[in-house]
């Protein structure tokens, strides 16, 4: 193996696949994330027989309703015989457990690797909303903090990243001069995108007025700079190119991924607030192709809160540093007609909180051309980028189509 | 801060490396583990000097004066805690701008806080079975504005 080689271009993704996805299911999550799971390999053309390898995010754990299924699971219904499995929450995002399936093809371990995330926030926190599974949100003097970064914002009251998030971007204001009107257009534009996605959760037009008419969470965020939790599971097959010619889809390639994380890895002390882990996995994907920026045709970035778009916007380059307000300041560069169409399936603003994957499976969607009433308005787009997480834990892939 | 005004807090664990960040504010006291060999401040706490590897550590007070990297107004009632609306803050405190503190703002309206904004620690004071916390907090410094 030459040490030069972009290894994860001898990987692609050959099948995509959603459960249903709704606000609340109150299905089994196993059974989303199956429904999924059986949907790719389907779409990839294959048989449960023919996968031989499983990758998932984050795997068992964390609050309740965080994780619809680990890796032993999916490996144990579908009686999967696996010469590769990994399953974790410590990597390069949600992408990370993909990125490490595209390493595992690309080495040998597998031809065809399972990929999944389920999610069921919604059912689990019901009618109480996300207050029901923080920390002491089941009554008073329930317990102590945990160790860990938790030690160092529960005691203040800061259990949720929408805390966190919010004095990032209020970082961004303050050095930029960026507003909440320009952030609002994160919100409204996935909206728009979202009325053209059957899947979607919220799917009415919401105008800036109704933005700024928003109960306010954290400042600058109101609700409508919240992702929106949700049940439901997506799952791609990631398969070795070779292994791919005659599958039921041509196959989408993947350029680069980009994985790095050079500031420290926390939400409080990393060195630039206003930038955080974007920056160094969108400078990493960039190092890895020849391709540029202003080849991307569309892009899927993670929008669990509003800002994190505007980061790795700016993480990406494909806008300068500081300079993602204005860039999406009318709507129009970043709408299906525009440059740089962005969150095309509504995103997790109005689509729904998948929790990363989602972006991955709409680029798929867009560069095969079957977005349907939402396809871009670009005919035959061939680059495309999906990136997801925020904070101090960030991961992208640069895809082409054959 | 009489005992009627402390807000329900979820308290940290005293058991482990951070004991000392916690009960300090008994003296009036900021502190941070630092190193004794090249004098880097280390937050949060951890077995070895993150520069050059000395595991000759110990904690150290500092001023406890700070400045106001960034905040937030949170208004949300995620858990139990202190009256809505509450400034949550990142402070960097004067020996090192590169330690960092997620902390509140107290005795100050919200609509007044600005990034850059010079504060001062204070100390919440919890009574507990399982050990008397004090919560660093920071307030508006009067020496510095
Ligand atoms: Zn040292």
């Amino acid at each position: 193996m030459d040490a030069n080689e972009i290894i994860e271009r001898r990987a692609c993704i050959s099948g995509i696949g959603q459960s249903d996805i709704a606000r609340r299911l109150n299905r089994d999550p196993l059974e989303l994330t199956l429904d999924a799971c059986l949907a790719a390999i389907d779409d990839a053309g294959l048989k449960v027989e023919d996968i031989d390898g499983l990758s998932t995010y984050p795997g068992l754990g964390g609050p309740v309703g965080f994780s619809g299924a680990g890796a032993v699971s999916v490996h144990d219904a579908l009686r999967l015989e696996l010469d590769w499995y990994d399953s974790g929450i410590e990597t390069s995002g949600q992408l990370g457990s993909v990125i490490k399936a595209c390493l595992a093809v690309a080495a040998g371990l597998a031809s065809h690797v399972l990929c999944f995330r389920s999610v069921w926030e919604g059912s689990a926190q019901g009618e109480k909303g996300r207050s029901a599974v923080m920390p002491g949100g089941d009554g008073r003097g329930a317990s102590r903090a945990p160790s860990g970064f938790m030690e160092w914002t529960l005691p203040f009251s800061a259990p949720s990243a929408a805390i966190w998030v919010s004095m990032f971007a209020k970082r961004h204001f303050h050095l930029y001069g960026t507003t909440r009107e320009q952030l609002a257009q994160i919100a409204i534009n996935a909206r728009a995108n979202a009325a053209h996605n059957p899947k979607a959760i919220y799917t009415e037009p919401m105008t800036l007025d109704d933005y700024f008419a928003a109960r306010m969470i954290s400042e600058p965020f109101c609700l409508f700079d919240c992702d929106v939790p949700c049940d439901g599971a997506t799952a791609f097959v990631i398969s070795r190119i070779e292994r791919a010619a005659d599958l039921r889809h041509p196959p989408i390639r993947v350029e680069a991924v980009g994985t790095a994380l050079h500031g420290r890895p926390s939400w409080d002390q990393f060195d630039d607030l206003s930038t955080m882990g974007t920056r160094d996995a969108g400078a990493h994907l960039w190092r890895r192709t020849d391709l540029k920026p202003s080849d991307v045709d569309l892009a899927e970035l993670y929008d669990g809160f509003s800002f994190l778009t505007l980061s790795w916007l700016e993480g990406l380059g494909l806008c300068p540093v500081g300079e993602s307000g204005p860039f999406v300041e009318d709507g129009k560069r970043i709408a299906r007609d525009g440059v740089l169409p962005l969150n095309t399936n509504g995103g997790q603003l109005s689509g729904g909180r998948l929790h990363g994957y989602g972006y991955l499976h709409e680029a798929v969607v867009q560069l095969r051309g079957d977005g349907g009433a939402r396809q871009i308005a670009k005919s035959n787009p061939q680059v495309a980028i999906a990136a997801a997480g925020g904070g101090n834990t960030c991961g992208c892939m640069l895809l082409t189509r054959e | 801060m009489s005992r009627a005004e402390v807000p329900f807090r979820l308290l940290p664990e005293l058991g482990g490396s951070s004991h000392f960040f916690w009960t300090s504010g008994e003296r009036g006291e900021l502190m941070f583990l630092h190193c004794q060999d090249c004098g880097c401040w280390i937050h949060p706490p951890q077995p070895i000097c993150p520069r050059d590897h000395s595991k000759n550590l110990k904690p150290d007070v500092v001023s406890g004066r700070a400045l106001v990297h960034t905040f937030t107004i949170n208004h949300q009632p995620w858990m139990p805690g202190p009256e809505l609306p509450y400034v949550v803050a990142i402070v960097t405190i004067e020996e090192d701008p590169s330690v960092r503190l997620m902390t509140n703002l107290v005795n100050v309206e919200p609509g007044d806080v600005e990034i850059g904004m010079p504060v001062r620690a204070v100390f919440e004071y919890h009574a507990d079975e399982d050990g008397d916390v004090w919560i660093p907090l920071f307030e508006p410094d009067p020496e510095r504005s």
